[in-house]
């Protein structure tokens, strides 16, 4: 069971991290409002786990301008999937194996 | 400790998320009832214009007369009335399209526009340009009997294109649409009955089928 927990990856404890991860497991490139827009949260809320998650370079970052506004968009690294299966692996091992 | 339920309630709100965010959803299944209403229509007046231009006894029919032969200026406008009709069925039938969609958005709290409405619209339209143009070169060259089939199978392989960011039975609507193009294109002269099938009957059926499915009285609620 300790074993199990273990696994859990501690980065995607916070459930708008799971969701930023899981936009961009399914997505290319994914810009800031439509992440923003597709999670619900605020700015500021969605901007402090982006950083989180570009830390542990989870994700990457592209920033360029669309005409003269700045546009930044963000990718899954590989890293970054095969860290979120494993937790995902390890959160339905949990749910099998607990009574 | 997290609880049980916690997790479970994590690995929906995950998939739900992938969902949301790689299909456009919204989707209404009443625009294709409505565009196929407008597509059979569109062929009745086709049909009452020149019925006899239509169905096998054009190109195999035993008692075939030279006189059933459009020639010259009703030629002409003959095609001319068809396009037009064809463009304005599918100007209307892109408008109730579009309506129904908004409107289940709308209901369903789900965004009008973002990049993967986006991207399902240029998966659409790559094909169904190709197929556009590949027409234009039929009619140009006078292939005019393949124009029916090929609009079939270009509109097929948009679907299925675009089935990758949207409701999954919009696949199966396109590999249809492709067999019936296929099978048009070998017994030619039924072009406009084709039409009508691919555009009309199946848009309706898949078009309830799928509101049903998604929409239907006792999935308002949610």
């Amino acid at each position: 069971m300790k074993d199990l927990i273990n696994k859990l990856n501690k980065h995607f404890e916070s459930r708008v991290r799971l969701g930023v991860m899981s936009v961009l497991m399914v997505n290319d490139w994914v810009d800031f409002s439509t992440l923003k827009e597709a999670l619900d949260i605020t700015d500021g809320n969605l901007a402090s786990h982006i950083k989180a998650l570009e830390g542990v370079r989870y994700i990457e970052v592209k920033k360029q301008f669309l005409g003269r506004k700045p546009n930044t968009s963000y990718r899954a690294t590989l890293e970054g999937r095969t860290a979120f299966e494993d937790h995902l692996k390890a959160l339905e091992k949990l749910i099998n194996t607990t009574p | 400790m997290a609880s049980q339920n916690e997790h479970i309630e994590h690995l929906r709100e995950i998939r739900s998320i992938m969902e949301r965010s790689s299909q456009f959803l919204s989707l209404s299944g009443l625009s294709g009832v409505f565009a196929g209403i407008v597509a059979l229509f569109g062929a009745l007046v086709v049909y009452l214009y020149q019925y006899d231009f239509y169905f096998g006894r054009y190109y195999h029919g035993g008692v075939f007369l030279q006189e059933d032969l459009l020639t010259g200026e009703a030629l002409r406008n003959f095609y001319v009335f068809t396009l037009l009709t064809g463009a304005i069925v599918l100007v209307v039938a892109l408008g109730f399209v579009v309506y129904f969609t908004n409107r289940n958005a709308r209901r369903k709290r789900l965004p009008r526009w973002n990049t993967t409405v986006r991207r399902m619209l240029i998966n659409l339209i790559i094909p169904l340009a190709a197929g556009g143009m590949f027409c234009l070169a039929l009619l140009y060259h006078g292939l005019f009997y393949l124009v029916a089939p090929v609009t079939l199978i270009f509109y097929g392989l948009a679907l299925v294109n675009a089935s990758k960011y949207t409701l999954r039975d919009i696949r199966y609507l396109g590999l249809l649409e492709i067999a019936l193009g296929l099978a048009a294109s070998i017994w030619v002269g039924y072009g406009l009955i084709v039409w009508a099938i691919g555009f009309g009957l199946l848009h309706i059926g898949y078009g309830l089928a799928m509101y049903l499915k998604y929409e239907g009285p006792d999935k308002q609620a949610q």
